[in-house]
């Protein structure tokens, strides 16, 4: 009897009691309503789960459409191998941020219902239409992974033929999109702290995801080498670190010309949490940016992993502030979540861990990296170069 | 013609009548314990607010182009011709981005609830669409509250800052606020010392999102050029690259027919 049960290791167990405590989180959620499970409240109607689930969501699986761009649109083809890693983490990403929304929105039942009646003047459309198509898209991307596993060859060339339209399908629906989550805040201008409420906050956004998706690369490498056992590509990650640095170093930049030019760098000098928040945020990407610049840095393993842990604290922070610090004052109320928010939040994040190990395991998502190594020595390719994934 | 309110603090006795009236309307509980709560909520949608020896009503301002109307996904939120900002709870699936977006922070929640709906007042739009008052224009003893035609109420209130200048302070509110909103407000004092928020702009609010989003077909249009134009550059470089063979090597098979012939 014994023998069959899995071994219980720490993270098992951690990754245990987060689906408890997840559990039970929803049970409040779905018979206990919103206000059973959460500390929204008609002055603070968004919270954790729009700031992280959806906002931190969202952005935190834009590597899959930068990688896209990067390999199948610049042809940049040597980062082709993390390209699948990618796409992979982008598809469960745009899944769990749905998933998210279920527990968020307070009618899930009616979620297809923007599909149908339309409001074209309202972000909140737009971002549901672009989440939704390109999820599908996503799906397109990632479902040669399954063909290829089963040794499907006839739909993997249906896909192929249309791969390219698909691939810039996917890359302007994640601008829109991307860039809208900032959109949606443009409405509160009196609501909004003014070190965050800017009119160029969907440019912010969309700059930012691109950093946060490079980010999200090196570090979803680091932990897929440590958990399958597979040498770290140094040398490409190296490279993507310098695209990280000089994409990071172009969004402070802007940030700062932002706030000299709306003349509120003033703020900075208050001792108030906003600010402390905010240079939280900050530092935490100025330090890794400072640091990837130099090749030391770039080609040390263990230090790469920790700029990009730091990149993606900061994006997290950004989008916390925007969806919650910023807003607090302005509301006239505090907001701290309620645990049960926290629950479902780290039980989305497990799942996300979880189900990439899962599919790394049983699907070729690291593979192209031999076959492309292969194409280089002048065997014809298997895989078309300019198939997705 | 639009319909509005106008709200004369200066006359208002704070008796709470028009809590009452109002609650009657939507089917709502009222009572001694309700009326002292002075914030809106799912079961309270209009309130006096004691602000000193003055008082001030809240209540959805039914914005000439309101906020919530454009923030919302499914157009579960309309501004009707004869001025009421109405709701369609059928069609609502609980974003509350309406919530989020208001500047007057009017949309409340029903929190508790396991089908939820957004609770504002809707003006008595179904009162007015008959020809009459507002139930709270109705029943105010004082005629703090009037409802009627917007146009008119403007003259009505502009003609009380003229005949007895010294009682109140000389400006409406709701005249251009965010546009103009349907809740017209005189004031004793200045609009801030009795709530009222004097810090938004006198913009439409929807403009802010709407200057975005009308650019949606020109980055989708310009992108899809570049886009497409980009990687059929770099693709011919790198066809051109494979046919040439890289430096130094031979020429390889070619088994598989390559994109266009250029």
């Amino acid at each position: 009897m014994t023998a069959k049960l899995p071994k219980i290791t720490v993270w098992r167990a951690i990754f245990a009691a987060i689906l408890l405590s997840g559990a039970y989180a929803t049970y409040l959620r779905i018979f206990h309503g919103l206000g059973g499970s959460t500390n929204l409240s008609d002055k603070f109607p968004w919270g954790l789960w729009i700031g992280f689930d959806v906002m931190g969501g969202v952005g935190l699986a834009s590597g899959g459409f930068t990688l896209v761009a990067m390999v199948h649109i610049f042809n940049v083809k040597q980062y082709r191998p993390v390209l699948r890693p990618a796409i992979l983490t982008a598809f469960l990403g745009y899944l769990l941020v749905t998933l998210g929304l279920l527990y968020d929105v307070g009618r899930p039942d009616r979620m297809w219902h923007p599909l149908v009646m339309w409001n074209p003047h309202s972000v909140m459309f737009e971002v549901a239409w672009c989440v939704t198509l390109y999820t599908t898209v996503l799906f397109l991307e990632f479902v040669p992974m399954v063909f290829e596993r089963f040794g499907l060859h006839k739909p993997m060339e249906w896909i192929h033929r249309i791969s390219v339209p698909l691939m810039i399908l996917g890359v302007l629906l994640s601008t829109l999109h991307q860039s809208s989550l900032g959109t949606l805040f443009l409405i509160v201008p009196e609501k909004e702290y003014p070190l965050w409420y800017t009119p160029i906050l969907p440019v912010l956004f969309f700059i930012s995801a691109i950093g946060v998706g490079l980010a999200m690369t090196i570090f979803e490498s680091w932990h897929s080498s440590r958990a399958f056992g597979r040498a770290l590509e140094v040398p490409l990650l190296a490279s993507i670190a310098r695209v990280l640095a000089v994409t990071m170093s172009v969004y402070l930049w802007i940030r700062f010309l932002d706030l000299a030019q709306r003349g509120e760098l003033h703020l900075l000098l208050r001792n108030r949490t906003e600010t402390w928040l905010f240079a939280l945020e900050i530092a935490l990407a100025l330090v890794p940016t400072a640091l990837l610049y130099q090749s030391r840095i770039r080609r040390n393993p263990a230090a790469l992993y920790a700029c990009s842990v730091m990149m993606v604290f900061s994006f997290i922070a950004n989008r916390l502030n925007v969806a919650i610090t910023g807003m607090e004052v302005g509301s006239g109320t505090h907001y701290i979540p309620k645990w049960s928010e926290v629950s479902v939040t780290l039980m989305l994040v497990a799942f996300g861990f979880a189900i990439f190990r899962v599919i790394g395991q049983y699907f070729p998502v690291f593979e192209a990296h031999s076959l492309e190594s292969a194409a280089q020595d002048g065997v014809e390719r298997e895989v078309d170069p300019l198939a997705v994934g | 013609m639009p319909k509005a309110i106008l709200y004369d603090s200066t006359l208002c006795i704070g008796c709470r009548a028009c809590e009452g009236a109002c609650a009657e309307r939507w089917g709502l509980p009222y009572n001694d314990k309700i009326a002292a709560e002075e914030t809106l909520s799912a079961h309270k949608l209009t309130t006096i607010v004691t602000h000193g020896d003055h008082f001030c009503r809240r209540l959805c301002m039914n914005c000439l182009q309101p906020a919530c109307a454009s923030v919302c996904p499914v157009g579960a939120l309309q501004k009707t011709a004869l001025g009421p900002v109405i709701y369609e709870a059928s069609k609502c699936i609980g974003c509350r981005y309406c919530v989020e977006a208001c500047p007057f922070q009017v949309p409340t929640y029903e929190w508790s609830s396991r089908l939820p709906r957004m609770r504002k007042c809707d003006m008595c739009y179904a009162r007015q669409s008959a020809g009459k008052l507002t139930a709270c224009a109705e029943i105010c003893p004082v005629h703090a509250t009037i409802s009627g035609d917007r146009d008119e109420l403007i003259a009505e209130a502009r003609s009380r800052l003229a005949a007895t200048p010294g009682q109140y302070y000389q400006k409406i509110y709701g005249l251009s606020v965010v546009g103009g909103t349907s809740v017209l407000f005189l004031s004793a004092v200045p609009f801030e010392q009795i709530g009222l928020r004097t810090n938004l702009p006198n913009e439409p609010m929807p403009m802010l999102t709407w200057r975005v989003l009308e650019l949606l077909p020109d980055v989708v249009s310009t992108g899809s050029i570049l886009l497409g134009g980009i990687w059929w550059i770099t693709n011919r470089r790198a066809e051109v690259a494979r046919e040439e063979g890289p430096p130094g090597r031979q020429k390889g098979p070619r088994t598989r027919k390559e994109g266009s012939a250029e």
